[in-house]
């Protein structure tokens, strides 16, 4: 069978491939993660799950759940609608796999779980299907990065993924892209929050891409379910975003904040959405996003967009786009920085990891992903 | 020997001159105070030597006998000109520590020897090193903050612009006496902005000089001018009968 030839250690995973995930944030020491996946092109190449939490999680291909567990197809496409369009279509129609995390009830995962999704054949187009379940009680956190291999050059990557947040259950979920210059990605998610779950989801895109267009939403139904979402995007060398990002608040006391950082340069185009929707008296919202222009080729245009449908809610947002402060640079150079150490100190103090809602430990790592992005472009 | 020359030295912002013909020397070694009314260029004449952007300058300013006039800001910082801002700029996300540990020539790895801490602990910012630089600092924590990146910078011209204005009692005595024994120990010049004077009582300044329309226009014991000011006002002291021609030339 074709299983057993499958690596049983990252370090069997051929030399090229491992190096591209590493560089965008894999952690090569997997005993360091509750759980490792990673899919190449079509197929689910490795999968692995931590020793210690085995009894936990289940984390594999989302095909091979399908066939292990009928009950996964009440799942599938519930909150993402298989017609909103022609990229949903296609992965309804035909995906080569994804990942499937579930998480079980009052499970506390310590380690985080990584998945890795990576394009290495030219020309290839992806479609993924991802699903993740956080049972009643437990809490995860997850680094989700997609990769394109730096051989792949021309690529799509279309990806759904549908977040399940059982009561008092709580995902923190670190979503890294790191494509090339010529890649069209769609992304097409959807989270759903039943009482006091909490959903923390931070995105990072600092590598230049062709088109990437995403909006994920996170309807907050439960009573005190809370979406924490977050990004940093470092758009440059002609690479267009639209991104943005939607908060549905149905339930009691339940609140959305969302924060973002931008940074535009090198003939860059940046759309940043944002949207928080109130339908309960009690609910809370706030959105921030500041974007910082380069130079005079980049492009950013930011739309905050609150709306209420009941009275009470309490809804609020600050936006700011601007260029760097001269002020900020000379005051670094009185310090003995070159202009140019002074930019990149300014440049690197806004991709601030502070913004996102990572633990400790997780915080110092993605930081380090910062780096190593930020330094390869 | 003077460690700061200017000749004919001018600045224009725009098109309106803020200060014109304008001759001093600093000596190494020194306390130096700078009084003047709001708006008089107390500000413009420091950030012009340390050679901050908008000011179009004439005439020139040596720093150790070496035409600075035309250096960028980091080169003079290189020299040894450092300057403690009036209204420091808040960076998001540049920690305290990082600009420290730049202050001091170190890695953001490295970290800070024992007598280093200490001084950071005897300003009381400890608690700041891992936050954004005078991002929610009140205005005397930012006071201290300059002064302690200006004493990590070693630098032998400090220009502080107002480091005492909204200080309180104990700190303006932690500053003032940190200052002198700074210039004491390092054999360097400062050059001080006050309108209270408050950070003098705990040094012991020789010179000082009132800005008033475009030039400086006195020159005697700062405690003097400081009392002076107190009782009359600039008016007065402009037309007191101690002004000289070339100030703070005649030593
Ligand atoms: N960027 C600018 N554009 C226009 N005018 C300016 C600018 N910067 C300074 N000025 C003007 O130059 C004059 C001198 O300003 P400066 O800040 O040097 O005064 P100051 O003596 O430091 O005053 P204060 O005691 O209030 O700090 C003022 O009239 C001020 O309005
Ligand atoms: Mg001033």
């Amino acid at each position: 069978m074709e299983r057993s030839l499958k690596p049983s250690d990252l370090t069997e995973i051929p030399h090229q491939i491992l190096e591209e995930a590493v560089r965008a944030g894999i952690e090569k020491d997997d005993s360091k993660r509750a759980g490792t996946l990673m899919h190449v092109d079509r197929e689910t190449i490795y999968t692995k799950i931590n020793e210690k939490f085995r009894n936990q999680i289940e984390f594999m291909d989302v095909k091979d759940a399908i066939k292990k567990y009928p009950w996964v197809d009440d799942y599938r496409w519930k909150i993402v609608d298989r017609d909103k369009d022609e990229y949903t279509r296609k992965v309804a129609e035909d995906f080569s796999g994804g990942y499937f995390i579930h998480v079980k009830e009052n499970a506390d995962i310590t380690f985080p779980l990584q998945a890795c999704l990576m394009m290495a054949q030219k020309e290839i187009e992806q479609k993924i299907y991802n699903i993740i379940i956080v049972d009643e009680g437990a809490n995860v956190n997850i680094i989700s990065t997609c990769v394109q291999h730096s051989r792949a050059k021309k690529a799509s990557h279309l990806g759904i993924t549908e977040y399940f947040l059982k009561k008092d259950s709580y995902l923190n979920f670190t979503m890294v892209h790191s494509w090339s210059e010529d890649t069209f990605v769609r992304p097409r998610s959807a989270a759903v929050l039943d009482d006091g779950a909490v959903f923390i989801s931070n995105y990072l895109s600092l590598r230049p891409a062709k088109d990437v267009q995403m909006y994920p939403v996170a309807y907050c139904n439960g009573k005190s379910s809370k979406a924490s979402i977050n990004s940093i995007l470092y758009g440059h060398t002609n690479t267009k975003l639209d991104i943005g990002s939607a908060a549905i608040l149905n339930g009691p006391e339940s609140a959305a904040d969302m924060t973002s950082r931008a940074i535009s340069r090198n003939g860059s185009e940046m759309i940043l959405r944002g949207r928080i929707e109130a339908h309960d008296p009690t609910a809370r919202g706030h959105l921030e996003c500041k974007g910082l222009l380069l130079d005079e080729k980049s492009f950013i245009h930011s739309i905050p967009e609150l709306i209420a449908s009941k009275g009470g809610a309490e809804l609020s947002h600050e936006a700011s786009v601007g260029k760097i402060s001269d002020k900020e640079i000379s005051y670094l150079m009185t310090r003995r920085m070159s202009e140019e150490d002074a930019i990149s100190m300014i440049i690197r103090g806004f991709m601030d990891v502070g913004i996102l809602g990572l633990p400790s430990q997780l915080e110092k790592e993605v930081d380090r992903v910062i780096d190593l992005t930020a330094d390869a472009s | 020997m003077y460690i700061l020359r200017a000749e004919n030295f001018g600045v224009r912002i725009g098109n309106r001159w803020i200060l014109k013909d304008i001759d001093f020397r600093l000596k190494r070694s020194q306390i130096y105070v700078l009084f003047g009314p709001n708006g008089s260029g107390k500000t413009t004449i420091i950030s012009a030597i340390a050679g901050l952007p908008g000011y179009e300058v004439e005439g020139k300013i040596f720093f150790d006998d070496k035409d600075i006039t035309d250096l960028e800001i980091d080169e003079r910082a290189n020299l040894g000109i450092s300057v403690a801002f009036q209204y420091p700029p808040e960076i998001t996300g540049v920690k305290l520590e990082a600009i420290l540990k730049r202050c001091l020539d170190k890695d953001p790895e490295d970290d800070f020897s024992e007598s280093e801490m200490q001084m950071i602990e005897s300003f009381k910012l400890a608690e700041f090193l891992n936050r954004d630089i005078n991002v929610g600092f009140s205005g005397g924590e930012r006071k201290r903050a300059e002064m302690l990146q200006m004493f990590f910078l070693r630098s032998e011209l400090l220009l502080l612009d107002e480091p005492d204005s909204g200080v309180d009692v104990d700190t303006l005595k932690l500053m003032g006496e940190q200052l002198q024994k700074y210039i004491d120990d390092n054999e360097a010049t400062a050059l001080i902005v006050t309108h209270q004077g408050g950070i003098l009582e705990y040094m012991d300044p020789k010179y000082a000089c009132v800005l008033f329309d475009s030039s400086l226009q006195c020159f005697a014991d700062p405690n003097r001018i400081a009392k002076e000011l107190r009782q009359c006002g600039y008016q007065c002291c402009i037309q007191c009968n101690r002004k000289v021609t070339r100030p703070w030339n005649d030593h």
